[in-house]
């Protein structure tokens, strides 16, 4: 079995392996599998470098001299950032994005950047320039979306942990996909400063492992409160650690019958409910709850979603940086052909969408409708947390799809997102851990906190991990 | 709802993405389709309800009005696919 990031810190402090060592097997196992596509670029150099900085520096529980990934959307340094995008195929950015300061200032040694979704839109991470990632479970399968590249790298085995991003899913729901824990925090609490923008009001950091614990040690290094984000929030971060060993008994654990509805597989929902059962036999009471506007929940996220990246995306003009189109005629020319060029057909599509939903005399029937329902959606959460501490349900309706099953109807990929773009509308704090199997493939249980409440939902994860082995279950190779 | 080829070709347009002519009945179509899911929005009982523009609004943090970049041009410049004489290059604007 691949090792836990706290197994690993043991063995670098006794001396039973070394961080080169570690960066070297792992580059090995990514080259291994390229068959996943899960790399866009191995960073050789850079991850041997950084390793050789970490030797000496190593702790129980801390990252200095563990490998890991960074998932191609945040900004590294000198070393190229795609976006799985065409239009960003020879980026090298000039700076690193606050997630990468902070993993590097605790020397985590990062090998490479995975593959994705294009500007992290997709559910499958089919939609990339570089090709399309597979499932490690079966390569016939996606590992979902966005983040896919990240999940299938921590899942194969590759790397204990990888960074990625959830703007409605995008960590959770890959993660569920490939049977690992994938943690979205509180919007605010990770720095979105140079993580290349899909939609800012939903866009968060977050992280893909093999188990809560291992969440817990990788969110403690990247939280934050970072001043060149203006969404960042400045307080303090709790002590994750030290709270991850808090038991469920007096937790209440709602469970929100909209996410179990038409579209949930039997297989999924029965794995779901086993491990609920397994969550009271822990002690936590659990309590029917209502979230009834869930089914507003897709309709306001391709609104608000699509608006933000129009907006985002008009900086991709051919000028400054990115791709251009050759001997262009007119700065109009310019503009139309280096973005027709540069952009996939999803990321045009949401560009579309976007600028109709903002375009005059449509502003307030689809962007500040959308906004109003998100209003009732988080008002829906306050409400449930009224009755209980955390909710639950599960994270996809169905277990990971096949490759190509969905490119040709982009809303049933939408449709991929129902149980988890909620949460980002509300700006909460979610997790997916592994629950059980449907059809031989993982199935993911989401649990979801107040604001800021990470710790809580840590523990109730890890408590589970502790009686349970489900994330500790492989694929084979 | 429908959506006509030239809404499509004014919305690109405004986009700045070109448009196949091929295309856009496809096009027109699938957008219509996305923006059908917004009508679950135009049903729903949401007059008077104060729209959420982001959630944690009330706890943004305020910082110093100080300047805190140095001076990077030239790393910023080397990015662009045409610099000249300190200054990003595009084709003639005006005849």
């Amino acid at each position: 079995m691949a090792s836990s990031i706290a197994q690993l810190a043991q063995d670098l402090r006794a001396r039973k392996t070394s961080a080169v060592e570690l960066a070297q097997a792992a580059l090995a196992r990514a080259r291994a599998r390229a068959d996943l596509n899960a790399f866009i670029t191995l960073d050789e150099a850079g991850a041997l470098a950084t390793a050789q900085r970490a030797e000496g520096r190593f702790a129980n529980g801390s990252l200095a001299g563990i490998p890991f990934a960074h998932k191609d959307i945040f900004c590294t340094h000198g070393v190229r950032t795609t976006c799985a995008s065409r239009m960003l195929e020879n980026f090298v950015p000039p700076y690193d994005a606050g997630v990468v300061e902070h993993l590097r200032d605790v020397y985590a040694v990062s090998i490479g950047k995975t593959n994705m979704d294009e500007f992290a839109m997709g559910s499958s991470s089919e939609n990339s320039h570089f090709g399309a990632v597979k499932n490690p479970w079966d390569v016939t399968r996606v590992p979902g979306g966005s983040s896919g590249g990240s999940a299938a790298a921590v899942a194969a085995g590759i790397v204990p942990f990888a960074t990625g991003t959830d703007s409605g899913g995008s960590v959770r729901q890959p993660a569920a996909f490939c049977g690992i824990t994938g943690l979205k925090p509180t919007y605010g609490r990770v720095s979105r400063f140079g993580m290349i923008a899909y939609a800012s009001s939903l866009d968060c950091a977050g992280v893909l492992a093999r188990s809560a614990q291992d969440c817990m040690y990788v969110l403690s290094a990247m939280a934050g409160h970072d001043p060149r984000d203006a969404t960042s929030v400045a307080r303090a971060l709790d002590n994750y650690n030290a709270e991850l060993s808090t038991t469920l008994q007096g937790i209440k654990i709602g469970i929100a019958r909209e996410y179990f509805g038409a579209g949930v597989e039997p297989g999924v929902a029965a794995a779901v409910r086993a491990a609920l059962a397994q969550y009271e036999k822990l002690g936590a009471t659990l309590v029917d709850v209502s979230l009834p506007n869930a089914h507003l929940a897709i309709p306001a996220y391709y609104v608000i979603a699509p608006a933000e990246a129009s907006s985002n995306l008009a900086r991709y003009d051919g000028v400054r940086y990115g791709h251009r189109c050759a001997d262009p005629q007119s700065l109009e020319d310019l503009y139309t052909r280096s973005r027709g060029e540069g952009f996939g057909a999803e990321v045009k599509r949401r560009i579309l969408v976007g600028t109709y939903a903002l375009s005059a005399g449509y502003y307030d029937a689809y962007y500040l409708r959308a906004q109003r329902a998100r209003r009732v959606i988080a008002n829906d959460f306050d409400e449930a947390f009224k009755q209980v501490d955390l909710i639950a349900g599960p994270t996809t309706p169905t277990v990971a799809f096949k490759l190509g099953e969905k490119t040709a109807d982009p809303l049933a990929m939408y449709a991929a997102d129902v149980n988890t773009v909620a949460v980002n509308l509300a700006g909460l704090p979610a997790i997916s851990i592994p629950a059980g199997f449907s059809e031989n493939l993982p199935v993911g249980l989401q649990l979801i906190a107040p604001a800021f409440a990470e710790s809580r939902l840590l523990a109730a994860a890890h408590q589970f991990q502790s009686a349970t082995d489900w994330h500790t279950r492989e694929p084979r190779a | 709802m429908s959506i006509d080829t030239a809404t499509v070709a004014r919305i690109a347009r405004l986009a700045r993405l070109p448009l196949d002519a091929n295309a856009a009945p496809q096009i027109a179509d699938e957008l219509a389709r996305v923006l059908d899911l917004a009508g679950e929005l135009a049903n729903a009982s949401l007059d008077g309800v104060e729209p959420l523009a982001h959630p944690q609004a009330q706890t943004l943090a305020w910082r110093a009005d100080a300047v805190t970049e140095s001076n990077r041009a030239d790393a910023l410049l080397a990015l662009a696919p045409d610099a000249r004489s300190g200054l990003y290059a595009v084709p003639k604007v005006i005849g």
